[in-house]
């Protein structure tokens, strides 16, 4: 607050607003009933959760034997899902955790909603390894508990059960700075609230008064949170890209894939990011918390980091017909001329290509371009992970062994359903909780709000003066 | 759980600045401040409260120590110990491939233990009602609170001189 504010700078609230109005309008929704949008969404996302249920149910029952899983290509739609949901998961900590070290005051806008998705991104991540191990009733196997076998130890020598330790710490550490910081937002809800509501967000507001020594020690306590977690994003997705890095097989066994599953998470969080926020911002009608200023800011982290994808990929072209080797050479001219080419020619197109459109500031702060754009990419990271685990899978060593998958309909429904169980969790976050980090919004309006700072600044706080304090 | 109760005289004030002055001069009159509340975190509060920094990292510091050790040395003492196995023809004590779970175990313990000591000494918890003195503190006003159970007339008066003088909106007393 006592540092000058460029009179360049872009409002980050906009529509004049109060701190009063700013509890209003995010903590509106959760006291009112909700809008036929909303539970027209609700209902669609509830019957992709009854499609989860009936998927798993049928898995289990069933066995792994109702998947296409093939000896050859023993990786399919599973794990491609896995990645994909982890790596969505991975803005929402980018944003809270990164751009707080990088004093970003924009994120205070996304980073409620963008942490709830990763929540609930990494619990529909978390499904698919439990599910494809077959006897999900013997899942405890995989953690080391003292049994009467030996005791018999897990492998801690290997990626995948460093993913186990990985995505359990990454869901406890993206909760519970979550939670630290809805604590004050729920405490504000409840002083308005009367009766049952009351209790119950009394409850879950842990008996947050707002003191300054508590306040102080919740900066620290988040500071820290996002000091941990920032290397602990990166370090996730760093082990989930060892699943692959560690193996032998050409294509896989590389060590570019580490900053490239990184970068390449980013790239799609932040798309589904925009796709929440645009939706978000629209139906609970908070566009003067969630600006044109942060949809363009979030669209150049994605050019940014989707042209950081497209040099990996050009990287492990060259690299592959450099090395010489053989067998790296084919699996490239696999995934270009072989069987699965289309899933190739949709990840090239949508990862590579279609974010080159953001370079035009224009474009960056068009919502419908925007919104569009965003499923593209996360459909192009999709098919990132399939081309990498399938088509390099169908095609390695031994012609003899060389195979063909396509998913049943047991596949297709859990990961539809799966996009059911997000959906559900979202909209019900949405009703539930401010969407909007009420008490951070409130901190940056003197910095941020446009009556303060930009072209129609009434107060001249542009020129704040610090010696005053 | 003290069932003892308190005496508050608070002020509310309208704007963060206000406050930043009004505590300034509290503090410069020797006046014994109880507490200040506020809806979000206000920068250089805790200066010119003369707030202790917080050690909560400190915490955080040992904890992830003692997850990094945990860590370490039982996957060193199965393998080298209790049941050594041979992976892929690397040794026994093969520290490289401890360091991701070593890691993932540390931040584990840091973050949650950290979190822990902070509801732990905030006197915060899942269903902990703590007293507030008014409902509009975590909306938009802020607080000042001054402890009057042992007040005489005279320092009552000083005190509600001192928030008239600092431009409070509202004085208000409360048993807590």
């Amino acid at each position: 607050m006592s540092a000058p504010i460029s009179a360049i700078r872009e409002p980050l609230i906009t529509g004049s607003k109060s701190y009063h109005t700013i509890t209003e309008d995010i903590c509106g929704p959760t006291e009112r009933t909700p809008t036929t949008a909303w539970v027209i969404a609700f209902i669609v996302a509830v019957t992709g959760l009854a499609l989860y249920v009936f998927s798993v149910t049928w898995t289990i029952w069933v066995g792994i034997g109702s998947w296409n899983l093939n000896r050859t290509i023993n990786w399919g739609w599973d794990i491609t899902n896995f990645v994909w949901w982890v790596g969505i998961g991975h803005a929402g900590t980018l944003i809270s955790a990164i751009l707080l070290l990088f004093r970003q005051k924009w994120r205070t806008g996304v980073n409620r909603a963008a942490e709830a998705m990763t929540i609930f991104a990494v619990m529909c991540a978390g499904q698919f390894p439990l599910i494809h191990m077959g006897r999900l009733w013997l899942g405890f196997f995989i953690f080391p508990y003292p049994n009467t076998r030996g005791p018999l130890w897990v492998n801690f020598n290997s990626p995948l059960l460093w993913d186990v330790f990985a995505i359990s710490t990454y869901f406890t550490v993206s909760l519970l700075f979550w939670y630290t910081g809805l604590v004050p937002d729920f405490a504000t809800v409840r002083d308005r609230a009367n009766g049952l509501r009351r209790k119950i967000y009394n409850f879950v507001s842990f008996g947050w008064t707002g003191s300054a020594k508590h306040w102080q020690r919740w900066e620290s306590l988040s500071l820290v949170l996002a000091g941990l977690a920032t290397p602990l994003v990166l370090s996730v997705h760093t082990i989930v890209s060892f699943d692959f890095a560690t193996s032998v097989i050409p294509g896989w066994h590389t060590t570019i894939f580490p900053p490239y599953f990184v970068a390449g998470a980013i790239f799609s969080g932040f798309a589904m990011v925009q796709t929440l926020m645009i939706m978000t911002r629209k139906v609970l009608k908070l566009e003067d918390y969630i600006t044109l200023e942060h949809i363009d800011s979030m669209n150049k982290v994605i050019l940014a980091t989707g042209s950081i994808v497209g040099v990996a990929y050009l990287t492990e072209l060259f690299i592959a017909w450099y090395s010489g080797y053989i067998y790296e050479q084919f699996a490239f001219y696999n995934r270009v001329m072989g069987p699965y080419f289309w899933s190739y020619i949709g990840m090239m197109g949508c990862n590579v290509i279609s974010p080159q459109i953001f370079w035009s500031k224009k474009m960056r702060r068009s919502i419908l371009v925007t919104f569009f754009m965003s499923i593209f990419i996360n459909i192009g990271m999709w098919f990132e992970r399939f081309v990498i685990i399938a088509s390099t899978l169908a095609r390695d060593y031994l012609p003899s062994s060389w195979s063909y998958y396509s998913p049943t309909w047991v596949e297709v429904s859990l990961f539809i359903g799966t996009l059911g169980l997000f959906s559900t969790l979202y909209l019900v976050f949405m009703r539930v909780a401010p969407v909007v980090a009420v008490s951070e919004i409130k901190g940056i309006l003197k910095t941020g709000g446009d009556q303060y700072v930009g072209p129609n600044a009434s107060h001249g706080h542009s020129h704040h003066d610090s010696a005053n304090h | 759980m003290k069932q003892e109760t308190t005496q508050v005289l608070y002020g509310l004030y309208n704007d963060e600045e206000v406050l930043l002055h009004a505590v300034k001069k509290a503090k410069e009159d020797y006046l014994d401040i109880m507490d200040v509340y506020s809806p979000f975190p206000v920068h250089g509060l805790d200066n010119v409260l003369g707030l202790s920094e917080s050690r909560i990292h400190v915490a955080g510091f040992i904890y992830g120590l003692i997850g990094a050790l945990t860590a370490f040395l039982f996957m060193t003492w199965v393998f080298t110990r209790d049941w050594p196995i041979i992976f892929g023809g690397k040794p026994y004590f093969s520290a490289p491939s401890f360091i991701p779970i070593t890691f993932e175990v540390t931040v584990l313990f840091a973050s949650v233990g950290m979190v822990v000591t902070f509801y732990t000494i905030c006197g915060m918890g899942p269903g902990v009602t703590n007293p507030t003195l008014d409902d509009r503190i975590t909306d938009d006003k802020f607080c000042i609170a001054f402890d009057v159970n042992d007040a005489n007339e005279s320092q009552q008066s000083a005190l509600r001189k001192f928030f008239d003088e600092t431009g409070a909106e509202e004085v208000n007393v409360k048993t807590i």
